[in-house]
């Protein structure tokens, strides 16, 4: 534009100081200048030229104000119930055995068999056993006239110290035959009506049919956890307090799961978890993710990688098209037509379903997150060139029967320079406008290939992909904050870009009017 | 013309060969990965073959046991034939699936198409003659906006607005729940309700270009010596505009739309995905997630095969509508 237009705005500035043929009657303005006032004068090129530079200033300036990193996570307190202890109806005999005897498989067997059969002793290794039937479900078994074992459905659990086998014996046996209280070891022991053992009005025990097993391994129950589980299952509650070690009430919740005959509680616990979609607050304005992100912050990043992806992929494409078009416009010939029919075929390359094959591709080779944004930028960069070097060589073929070329020719100037030094020049303003509007569609590109999950990848952040999550209904539904926030800041980048374009590609256009 | 035809359609089979041989090399390139996996679950099935035998018979069927420039002249012998293979994804013969899906997109686009050309036309011509009007700058600002509309965002949008708040549409698919109920014609208005939100996406996301392109042919004609003359003669302003004006502005309108014609029956592939509309777009998108090699092959190729079309139509249209081109 500026090697062969001269043109010139004239404005009279009505200041009688001058004479009428004074030069500074008539203020001049280069093309550029003209350009600009062109520009200046569409209102929606300076609205989109206003989105941009707030945009940049939110992508690039932002991330550096905000106080939170890219991938910093946030925690909260949530309280949670989550699975405390499981609990069982023993409905088979149990063995308790005195100190120092073991009641084996094969004892238990043949115990079976034999009472069974109606017998009352069974002989094992030279030992014989005789059992009695002391209740219903109490046998208690002697070796050789020694107290030996007890079979029995209840269980008899220590409070404090491990209670020793006689008294356990005694505890039995009186809950069997429903006595409240026994002598053992030369002590009186009394039972009261929950199963408590005590000596002395104080509780060493007590005999119950549940089986208190931990849901996690290593957990200690407090002192009177199990106590509290089976007087809730006898009283059917669906909640009880327990206290703790260090006396603070835990709340617990019961609930019979008939399926196994059992019953599982609950713990209420304070828990520390990952903040997913907070509601926007003071701390964080638009909310966290899923993740626990900040998501103003993340938007803020996100954006920075769709421009930076964006403006790489255009610097690309107009590279390869300007030196492709270029030569094949100045040389013609079969370099023309060979560079021609190259741009042929990469323009029927259908690049959409190409890119997301490749998307799959990188996926299923688990390709680095850095190394395929890089890949994603090449790959589009590489596939968008054919238009910008059909461009440039349609404005070269007409550009070189000019005067001005024909100038350069004669002068001596070699044949690069001439190319990129009076040539592409001219072809700037058409590029200037096709680089601006290829921005905005090559954000939405990159945008909906993370957005399917194939393009930029998690910790990264992208706009595309911070929308992702509305793949999730609830999300979509429940937590606006999420995506439209990003959507937003995604339509006014590409509206800026794309109403800037429209608004060069009127002010470079000599014929307009205004 | 003739001559011309035939001479620009040996130039499409030309560069349709190169670009299915890219394709080809491409996928070829791809890691094995692919097959691999295939083999393995293929040998996994109970009495199967071992993985090798599979293996080594998979890629005998796709050619791959051959180099990249051999395979693909058996790829290309078969597909010339109209055989392109048996889908992995799908289990049945590629074509037989395209065509079970194909005219599902094709009315999709098709109703897509004509609500744009009956919506951007006018208004690309009613933009043009009110040039820097308060009209003019609203209907390039709502094109401008219809442009930089990301798919998924505004269809997403769309969902929540009349699917989820006012419950007017389903959120996916192309059948409702008690579809087998229905009768024919409630089958019909049944799908026709599934199909209003993703025909709404494609018309609002590329209803902005064909009314720009519109508005700047006729701005060009507007400002051609001939109207001036037109004017000059005295003729009414609306003689003008619809007689002498809007009649050469069909020119490049034909021509564009002629050469879109064969993009009907490419399917949307980002809107049928987003509403699960099983067309074409969304069941190569399936395909090609898959690593479904044969099926992605052929849809490739037949995406180049319409944009060649599309090109092809388009330069004859010139030609034919244009007395002034003339035919080299």
């Amino acid at each position: 534009m500026s090697d062969n237009m001269n043109l010139s705005g004239r404005k009279p500035e009505g200041e009688e100081g001058f004479s009428l043929n004074d030069d500074r009657r008539v203020r001049v303005l280069s093309p550029g200048a003209l350009v600009a006032k062109r520009f200046f004068r569409n209102r929606l090129a300076v609205l989109g030229m206003i989105m941009l530079i707030v945009m940049f200033v939110f992508s690039f300036i932002g991330g550096l104000v905000s106080p939170y990193g890219q991938d910093e996570q946030f925690y909260t307190y949530e309280y949670m119930d989550k699975d405390y202890a499981g609990v069982v109806q023993n409905d088979e005999l149990r063995y308790t055995t005195a100190e120092g005897k073991e009641f084996g498989s094969l004892l238990q067997a043949k115990l079976m068999l034999a009472r069974n059969k109606g017998e009352t002793s069974f002989v094992e290794k030279d030992v014989t056993y005789e059992f009695v039937a002391e209740g219903e479900e109490f046998l208690s078994i002697t070796a050789d006239g020694e107290p030996f074992a007890v079979a029995s459905k209840d269980i008899v659990t220590s409070v404090g110290d491990e209670l020793s086998f006689d008294v356990k014996f005694g505890a039995l046996k009186a809950c069997e035959l429903g006595e409240t209280s026994f002598e053992a070891e030369d002590a009186e022991y009394t039972m009261d009506e929950e199963g408590n053992i005590l000596k002395d009005s104080e509780i060493v025990g007590f005999v119950s049919r549940f089986v208190v097993q931990p849901a996690k391994n290593g957990t200690v129950f407090p002192e009177d956890f199990k106590e509290a589980v089976a007087l809730a299952i006898e009283e059917d509650a669906s909640e009880f307090t327990c206290a703790a070690e260090d006396g603070t009430e835990n709340t617990y919740k019961i609930s019979y799961k008939p399926d196994t005959n059992s019953w599982l509680v609950k713990q209420h616990e304070e828990t520390y978890v990952y903040d997913r979609y907070s509601k926007p607050s003071k701390t964080h304005w638009l909310g966290t993710d899923t993740n626990g992100m900040d998501m103003l912050t993340r938007l803020m990043y996100g954006g920075r990688v769709s421009l930076i992806i964006g403006f790489i992929v255009v610097i690309i494409e107009t590279l390869i098209g300007v030196i492709l078009g270029g030569i094949s416009g100045y040389f013609g010939g079969w370099i023309d037509n060979l560079i021609m029919r190259i741009v042929d075929v990469f323009y029927c390359i259908p690049s959409t379903p190409l890119i997301i094959i490749l998307g799959a591709a990188m996926d299923a080779m688990q390709i680095d997150p850095q190394i395929r944004m890089l890949y994603l930028m090449l790959i589009l960069g590489f596939l968008g060139w054919p238009s910008i070097a059909r461009l440039v060589r349609g404005q070269i073929l007409s550009l070189r029967e000019q005067e001005f070329m024909t100038a350069t020719e004669a002068c001596g100037i070699s044949v690069p320079r001439r190319i990129f030094k009076h040539l592409i020049p001219n072809v700037i303003p058409q590029l200037i406008v096709t680089c601006t509007m290829s921005l905005g569609s090559t954000i939405i590109m990159e945008a909906t290939l993370s957005f399917l999950g194939l393009g930029v990848k998690f910790p990264f952040a992208s706009w595309g992909n911070i929308i992702n999550d509305v793949n999730n209904a609830y999300v979509m539904t429940h937590y606006w904050f999420i995506w439209i926030p990003a959507g937003v800041c995604l339509l006014i980048t590409v509206l800026g870009f794309n109403f800037v374009g429209d608004g060069l590609r009127d002010a470079f256009d000599p014929r307009m009017k205004r | 013309m003739k001559k011309f035809i035939a001479k620009r359609i040996a130039f499409s089979v030309m560069i349709l060969f190169c670009v299915s041989f890219i394709i080809y090399a491409l996928m070829r390139c791809l890691p094995g990965s692919f097959v691999e996996n295939m083999a393995m679950t293929l040998s996994q099935a109970p009495g199967a073959k071992p993985f090798e035998e599979w293996l080594a018979q998979l890629n005998a069927n796709y050619g791959m046991d051959k180099g990249i420039i051999p395979g693909y002249f058996v790829w290309l012998s078969d597909a010339i034939r109209g055989d392109f293979g048996e889908s992995w994804k799908f289990i049945v013969p590629v074509t037989q699936k395209f065509q079970e899906v194909i005219w599902l997109s094709f009315a999709m686009g098709g109703i897509a198409f004509l609500l744009e050309l009956i919506i951007a036309i006018p208004l690309g011509v009613v933009a043009s003659t009110k040039q820097y009007s308060k009209l003019d700058y609203g209907i390039t600002a709502g094109a401008l906006v219809g442009i930089s509309l990301p798919t998924f965002f505004f269809a997403t949008i769309l969902k929540l607005v009349f699917s989820v708040k006012l419950g007017w549409f389903d959120l996916y698919g192309i059948v409702g729940r008690n579809y087998a109920q229905l009768d024919s014609m409630g089958k019909l208005l049944d799908k026709a309700n599934h199909l209003v939100l993703p025909i709404a996406t494609l018309v609002i996301v590329s209803v902005g270009s064909l009314m720009r392109y519109t508005r700047t042919n006729m701005l060009e004609v507007l400002n051609s010596d001939y109207i001036r003359t037109a004017r000059a003669k005295g003729l009414s302003e609306n003689k003008v505009i619809y007689h002498h004006a809007f009649r050469n502005t069909l020119i490049p309108l034909v021509t564009i739309v002629g050469g879109s014609l064969p993009n009907l029956f490419a399917g949307a592939l980002i809107t049928e995905t987003l509403f699960s509309i099983p067309g074409i777009g969304w069941t190569s998108y399936q395909a090609m997630i898959a690593g479904d090699i044969p099926f992605s092959m052929f849809y490739l190729t037949f995406m180049a095969v319409l944009t060649l079309a599309g090109n092809l139509i388009s330069d004859i249209l010139y030609a034919v509508v244009d007395p002034r081109v003339r035919i080299a």
